[in-house]
């Protein structure tokens, strides 16, 4: 017998996502991501001082503002022909860094942990799903009291990264061209501080706690698989090289597929519209976009288009990350500490793409980043440029493609007369929670589901053991559609 | 209760016994203990977000003094405790188990609990361009959530300037028809008093403040708040007034790039039209705030923000 299972909305997420999923015989055999909100964004851009879009598009999400301000400034960066100076590109790194931290340690404390753990009888942990909670009462008391000390230590996470940026969420400092902010002696020293911190905090607690969670649930370790297909665009910048396919990231840019690691063409990505509210062509490169809204389309079920590369489904974020590291040979650091907590576990790197995987390589890269940013923010030199001066072109295209937390952020614009022409941007959570595409192929997390075990309809806790495994941030993806039936112009990517 | 269930005494022993991990002080702990015996007045909260980015939510958590723990977890103020029954973000249930308990708690403290909205309310089409869950197969749009809990609440905060005025929700051409909150509610004569806390996000202070206002003291007065609806106690003088950087200004410095020292009204500073504390408060626990850090202040807190103040790089 086929029942309906639909979760709606699902929390614990950053913003409005509905998961429905046809179980038959006590396992899913189809499911349908939806985003449940349409901002209209890239409209809003249109017309408005390019400046402008920095500060704008980190409003699409609170959570990961900073990936869009880097991703904002790198896109204007090329557009105008600039690179920032060493300064500016390490301070970008270090705010980007710093919430890198701050989104991971959300993520499993305060947005995944109480799929696995048993929380305290009061609000906001009751009422709940009774899931299968395995750990025993002390090993659980004490995850959950992590749980209070890692919303003191996003916290920190978050002012470490305001050293820099002046505020957070929606930082202030980051620009085309560099940063705005000073260097001081004080903002290197009050970073390392707070840095050494959260370092202890990610060593003696956060992977001991995803590697307790991982021995109790080891099923999860086959459990949301997903396309078996890894798109990361890379992350932290460590040279000035302004071609960005061939500079140097902390995370190297790569895809994996078929097991193998093969190079990014930015020109193969397209996005189909044939389950998305909206009426117009489809299969279009995101930066040549047409776009028209229709609510009512039967064949509709969400507000997120279908990015695909090559016309196949990508899991992008940190598993994607991990994958293209451990295949593709990414940073030591990176690749020794996924090989010996993979090991630890008795897993193979196969096993990053599935529940589990995805907590441990969030985990695991929290880490290497911590280290990696006590070196960085000693490169700073103080009396040296923050930002590259520059004057606003008539016209020009310019892409940024950067890894946010959740995955590969890619920003399009097109400059004329001084004004944004168009203004585009696929975001982590359209590749992972994108709808069935043209050629009736699942999204990644649509396929992530199929096969998961239900017992009890009324209480799926696998099905949002899966979701949440990918961090979806729906604020981020549902802001990419125009609406209203305004034709753009077309944009070749640069 | 279940096996490994906590009862939020057991949760406050234990969590406090981790004193190494928390900032809770020990003197504060023995009140807390004897406040929890006694009655402590409990306020059910619904915190809704509508085309929102999560970023007041995640502003929020990012207070000091309560610390969040104490926000969300014990007393917000000693013997005023917040319950925290519907937050998209931080609740444990999900789906209709979570909507249920947003139905079930205004219906069950009608008058008394607390509705807090987070991001503008698209109201186009019926409101179809942000729905949250979904009833008889029908997805309710955040339109029809606020046209439901709000007359029952006994107070309305817009917790952000999307909330309060519309913000970046809003800004042309408008794409979902988002409104602020307290017109949303006009258009409706739902006469549930509102008051605002803006801020691209609110400052953690900010709503704390204006929440311990509203427990402590009720309702603010009239003369309390400013036209727009928010505390002066906050938003009452300009950030240019209370500048760090009105040294530059006099001494006639000015930056024209960025990265460069001086006053920064000629890339774009909206300081002298922005009701906000930011100088004097600072942001994240004090660390910085956008004008310490020579980018512009944007005007976040404005009602225009950010069609008035865009070209937001241009002196106005």
């Amino acid at each position: 017998m086929k029942t309906r299972v639909m979760v709606d909305p699902v929390t614990r997420i950053e913003g409005h996502l509905r998961v429905e999923a046809v179980v038959e015989d006590g396992v899913v055999v189809e499911a349908r991501a939806g985003g449940t909100l349409y901002r209209g964004f890239e409209q809003i851009l249109e017309g408005r001082d390019p400046l402008d879009a920095v500060q704008l598009t980190q409003r699409f999400c609170g959570v990961c503002p900073t990936a869009h301000a880097v991703a904002s400034s790198q896109c204007l960066d090329n557009a105008l022909g600039i690179m920032p100076p060493d300064n500016g590109r390490i301070m970008r790194n270090l705010i980007q860094g710093a919430n890198y931290i701050q989104s991971h340690v959300l993520h499993f404390y305060h947005l995944a942990a109480l799929d696995f753990v048993r929380g305290p009888d009061f609000p906001p942990f009751i009422p709940r799903y009774e899931a299968d909670y395995r750990l025993p009462k002390s090993t659980s008391d004490a995850i959950v009291s992590h749980y209070v000390q890692a919303l003191h230590i996003r916290l920190k996470a978050h002012e470490m990264s305001a050293v820099f940026s002046g505020k957070m969420p929606h930082c202030a400092s980051v620009v085309p061209g560099g940063v705005t902010v000073t260097p001081t002696v004080d903002k290197v020293t009050t970073f390392l501080w707070r840095l050494k911190e959260l370092s202890d905090f990610v060593n003696n607690v956060y992977i001991p706690d995803v590697m307790t969670v991982a021995e109790v649930y080891r099923e999860y370790a086959e459990v949301g698989v997903g396309p078996k297909n890894f798109l990361s665009y890379g992350a932290f910048d460590l040279d000035n090289e302004p071609d960005v396919t061939k500079r140097k990231r902390f995370f190297p840019m790569g895809r994996v597929t078929g097991g193998r690691f093969e190079k990014v063409d930015p020109a193969r990505i397209t996005e189909d519209i044939a389950s998305a509210w909206y009426s117009s062509p489809t299969h279009l490169a995101p930066a040549a976009g047409v776009t028209t809204p229709n609510p009512k389309k039967a064949a509709g079920y969400t507000w997120l288009k279908a990015p695909r590369y090559a016309n196949a489904v990508y899991e992008v974020g940190p598993a994607a990350r991990a994958m293209v590291a451990v295949v593709g040979g990414g940073h030591p650091a990176h690749v020794d500490a996924l090989n010996a907590a993979l090991a630890q576990l008795r897993l193979r790197p196969e096993h990053l793409a599935s529940v589990l995987g995805r907590h441990l390589a969030r985990a695991v890269e929290t880490r290497v980043m911590a280290d990696a940013m006590a070196d960085w923010v000693l490169q700073i030199k103080l009396d040296q440029p923050v930002a590259t001066p520059f004057t606003m072109p008539e016209q020009a295209r310019g892409v940024g493609l950067w890894d946010a937390s959740r995955g590969a952020l890619g920003h399009w614009v097109a400059i004329k007369n001084r004004l944004i022409e168009r203004y585009q941007a696929v975001v982590p959570t359209t590749w992972n929670a994108s709808p069935h595409d043209d050629r009736g192929q699942p999204g990644a997390i649509e396929q992530a589901l199929v096969g998961a075990p239900v017992k009890d309809p009324e209480n799926p806790f696998s099905l949002v053991r899966i979701v949440r495994s990918f961090d979806p941030c729906i604020a981020c993806a549902v802001h990419l559609l125009t609406p209203r039936g305004e034709l753009l112009k077309k944009l070749t990517v640069s | 209760m279940p096996e490994h269930g906590f009862t939020r005494r057991e949760f406050l022993k234990w969590a406090t016994a981790a004193t190494a991990v928390t900032e809770f002080s020990q003197a504060f702990l023995p009140r807390v203990a004897r406040a929890l015996q006694q009655a402590v007045k409990e306020y059910p909260l619904i915190w809704m977000q509508a085309s929102a980015c999560s970023g007041c939510s995640v502003s929020v958590i990012n207070t000091i003094h309560p610390s969040i723990k104490n926000l969300i977890l014990d007393q917000i103020l000693p013997g005023h405790q917040l319950f925290l029954n519907y937050h998209s973000t931080l609740m444990a249930a999900t789906g209709k188990l979570s909507t249920d308990t947003a139905l079930e708690t205004a219906r069950k403290h009608k008058g008394k609990f607390i509705y807090i909205l987070e991001g503008a309310i698209p109201t186009l089409d019926d409101g179809i361009y942000g729905t949250l869950g979904e009833e008889d197969g029908r997805q309710i749009t955040m339109l029809e959530w606020v046209r439901r809990l709000a007359p029952d609440a006994l107070a309305v905060l817009a917790a952000g300037t999307c909330a309060a005025y519309g913000g970046v929700a809003c800004a042309k051409p408008n794409p979902s028809g988002a409104k602020g909150v307290g017109e949303v509610l006009k258009s409706y004569s739902i006469a549930t008093p509102v008051v605002n806390i803006p801020g691209c996000p609110c400052h953690p202070d900010w709503f704390i403040g204006t929440v311990a206002r509203v427990l402590l003291y009720g309702l603010p007065k009239p003369e309390e708040l400013d036209e727009y609806r928010r505390l002066k106690a906050y938003f009452g003088r300009t950030v240019h007034n209370r500048c760090i950087y009105r040294d530059y200004m006099d001494e006639g410095i000015f930056a024209t790039q960025f990265g460069e020292p001086g006053c920064l009204l000629e890339i774009g500073c909206k300081g002298p039209f922005t009701y906000a504390d930011c100088p004097v408060r600072q942001w994240n626990s004090g660390v910085n705030f956008c004008i310490n850090a020579n980018a512009p202040c944007m005007g976040c807190t404005e009602p225009g923000f950010p069609d008035a103040h865009s070209p937001l790089y241009q002196r106005r």
